[in-house]
């Protein structure tokens, strides 16, 4: 029997407990398979965040650190500083990564720290039960922003990309959606290109991820792939920011 | 003999640190610290080190924590408001069950406080270090030998069982300049660390460095288990006394306070009171044990501290309030004096062991 699909190998084979239609698990499978094809999962340290993705160390076959909510990049770079030829990356939701950890994902950036950022932006906080989260879309209901976001009082999502790409230190800076399968290959592509930046140690690279939580967006899991489409990309804008080794 | 180098407390911490071989630090500058970081910039890029000025303590500490992680030698310094946002860290730390050293350099507080030197982020180090159930070790040093020195212990008991150590000086200690024999930094014990994230290499299962436990009953077997850890950590518990066998007044005090303390034994002394010091140099664990030894001779306790009183509780629960324990302390940045000492001792001396010190 020829086998035509299986899982990748740096996935282990423990289910994962993310929501019915959550796009996490295609996000895992993605950066799975580009460990995979870039034969790295053996000197690859991820780092787990606070979020949903907590305990993605039970997924990924690679040593994993979990950090603090915000801190994954503070840890990135400790571990980087300490074996330069290990791979390290990132993976962040959007309240860890542009709330809590602003200053230091900005830092890092900035640093030109060659480490690998996945970054999914699901305009809300998933882990604890769907508050605002610094990227929630204008009128965009949530627990904490029950009558929709009001940029009156809670002013405006940040766009990391955009932010990211103004610094020195930032190699590779793209944004990528998950609703379809057309840009799903996009994502990969993506993910692939940031993990090559850093083996050729060019600097910085993040990919952003546009990415749902059916669960908290109160949408079935292919309505929430349409919300994306229709709101968070018109806020968002797919494509590349920066690509730019950097010079030291 | 042994050669000597004239240094500040502060540099003699950052070279103890190299000779134990942290070849990374991270820092953000404060007052009255900042001599470690400048002595880390400037040594670390022609070792092959890392110095690295962070964004803030939180970033700098879980820098450490990835270093630590990474099975490295890290080091972390500040001063008391920057330790407070170590603070994050320093539970992750233990958690994850990671060797780590972090100084700090207090200085007078609450708030941003001022520059002069305090001891009134002993709660903060013993009690209060972090959220959750856990310990750090925490040695006090008395002299810029000892910071030297203690600093190297630290590197040694972090790593030996497993947990973050703390050097805690004060402003004044980090600032004097001393002779220091450097030659104990030659003799460097090194540990096998195979849980240490450094890649899998595809010859064994994935490390994995978490502290997130779900499941209660796992987290209280875990926690039960560290504190048991803890009982064996006990055992370096340990003083400096001086004149203590037959001391009926017995001062405790730690760090400059204990110089202080030992200058007005002295002289008590000379005065006709039998006075003697206890001087903890391991301030967690606390030499509880050494202290009720003292107690069953001596008559009454004398605590010196540049703080508002946050040993004295310790004293007290070591001798479970057997004698009456006076407070000799200055705040804020002030230092206390000799005399001020000595007038704590004569005034114990004429309590009677069993006489409550709230009653005078
Ligand atoms: C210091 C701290 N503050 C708050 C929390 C609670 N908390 C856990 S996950 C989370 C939000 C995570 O949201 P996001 O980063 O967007 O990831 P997602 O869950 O959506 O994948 C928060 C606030 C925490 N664990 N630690
Ligand atoms: S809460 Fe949202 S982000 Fe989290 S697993 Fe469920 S669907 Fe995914």
């Amino acid at each position: 029997m020829q086998i035509v699909f299986e899982k990748p190998k740096a996935l282990s084979d423990t289910p994962t407990h993310y929501c019915p239609g959550c796009t996490h698990g295609i996000i895992h499978r993605l950066v799975a398979e580009v460990l995979d094809e870039l034969d790295i999962t053996g000197k690859t340290i991820g780092i787990a965040p606070v979020g949903c993705a907590v305990i993605h160390f039970n997924y990924f076959e690679c040593d994993v650190a979990q950090a603090a909510h915000g801190r994954a990049p503070a840890v990135a770079t400790g571990l980087k500083r300490v074996n330069p030829d290990n791979i390290v990356f990132s993976y962040q939701g959007d309240g860890d990564l542009a709330a809590i950890g602003t200053n230091e994902t900005i830092h890092a950036a900035a640093r030109g720290e060659n480490i690998t950022v996945i970054f999914v932006n699901n305009a809300i906080y998933g882990m604890t039960g769907g508050q605002m989260a610094p990227t929630t879309l204008p009128g965009q209901v949530t627990q904490t922003s029950p009558y929709g976001r009001d940029t009156k009082t809670a002013g405006f999502p940040l766009r990391m990309c955009e932010l990211l790409a103004t610094l020195d230190g930032t190699a590779y800076a793209e944004r990528v959606a998950v609703d379809c399968v057309k840009n799903i290959l996009k994502v990969k592509k993506a993910i692939k290109k940031a993990f090559q930046y850093q083996i050729e140690g060019k600097g910085f690279s993040i990919v952003e991820i546009l990415s749902s939580c059916p669960t908290n967006w109160g949408l079935e899991p292919v309505k929430a792939l349409e919300w994306l489409r229709q709101n968070m990309i018109p806020y968002y804008p797919l494509g590349v920011f920066k690509d730019k080794e950097v010079s030291r | 003999m042994a050669e000597k180098v004239l240094m500040k407390g502060n540099e003699a911490i950052a070279e103890a640190a190299i000779m134990a071989g942290c070849r990374h630090f991270f820092g953000y500058p404060i007052t009255p610290q900042t001599e470690i970081s400048a002595y880390m910039a400037k040594r670390m890029p022609k070792i092959g080190g890392t110095f690295l000025q962070a964004e803030s303590e939180l970033a700098a500490i879980n820098m450490v924590y990835g270093a630590a992680a990474a099975g490295a030698r890290a080091m972390t310094s500040s001063s008391s408001p920057g330790i407070a946002l170590k603070s994050e860290g320093l539970s992750f730390l233990a958690a994850c069950d990671l060797p780590s050293v972090i100084v700090n350099i207090q200085r007078g507080g609450p708030g941003l406080g001022g520059i002069r030197p305090s001891q009134s982020d002993y709660f903060h180090a013993t009690r209060s270090t972090g959220h959750g159930d856990f310990h750090m070790i925490v040695l006090a040093p008395n002299t810029v030998q000892e910071m030297f020195d203690l600093t190297l212990e630290a590197f040694d008991l972090a790593d030996k069982y497993r947990m973050p150590a703390m050097i805690l000086g004060d402003g004044m200690l980090g600032q004097v300049m001393e002779p220091v024999d450097i030659s104990r930094g030659n003799n460097i014990k090194t540990y096998e660390k195979d849980w240490a994230l450094t890649g899998t290499k595809g010859l064994r299962k994935r490390n994995v460095v978490n502290s997130l436990y779900l499941s209660a009953e796992e987290l209280e077997v875990l926690n039960f288990q560290r504190f048991e850890k803890y009982k064996e950590v006990e055992k370096i518990a340990r003083t400096e006394n001086c004149l203590l066998e037959d001391a009926e007044v017995v001062v405790v005090a730690y760090g400059i306070c204990a110089r202080i303390a030992k200058n007005a034994i002295d002289t008590a002394r000379q005065n006709g009171i039998k006075a003697g010091l206890i001087r903890p140099v391991t301030l967690w664990p606390y030499p509880k044990h050494q202290l009720k030894a003292a107690a069953e001779k001596a008559k009454a306790f004398v605590v010196v501290e540049m703080s508002m009183g946050q040993m004295i509780e310790d004293v007290e629960l070591s001798i479970r309030c057997s004698r009456p324990v006076l407070l000799c302390n200055r705040t804020g940045g002030m230092v206390p004096t000799r005399e001020a000492v000595l007038e704590s001792i004569e005034k114990a001396a004429l309590l009677k062991g069993e006489q409550n010190a709230d009653s005078i």
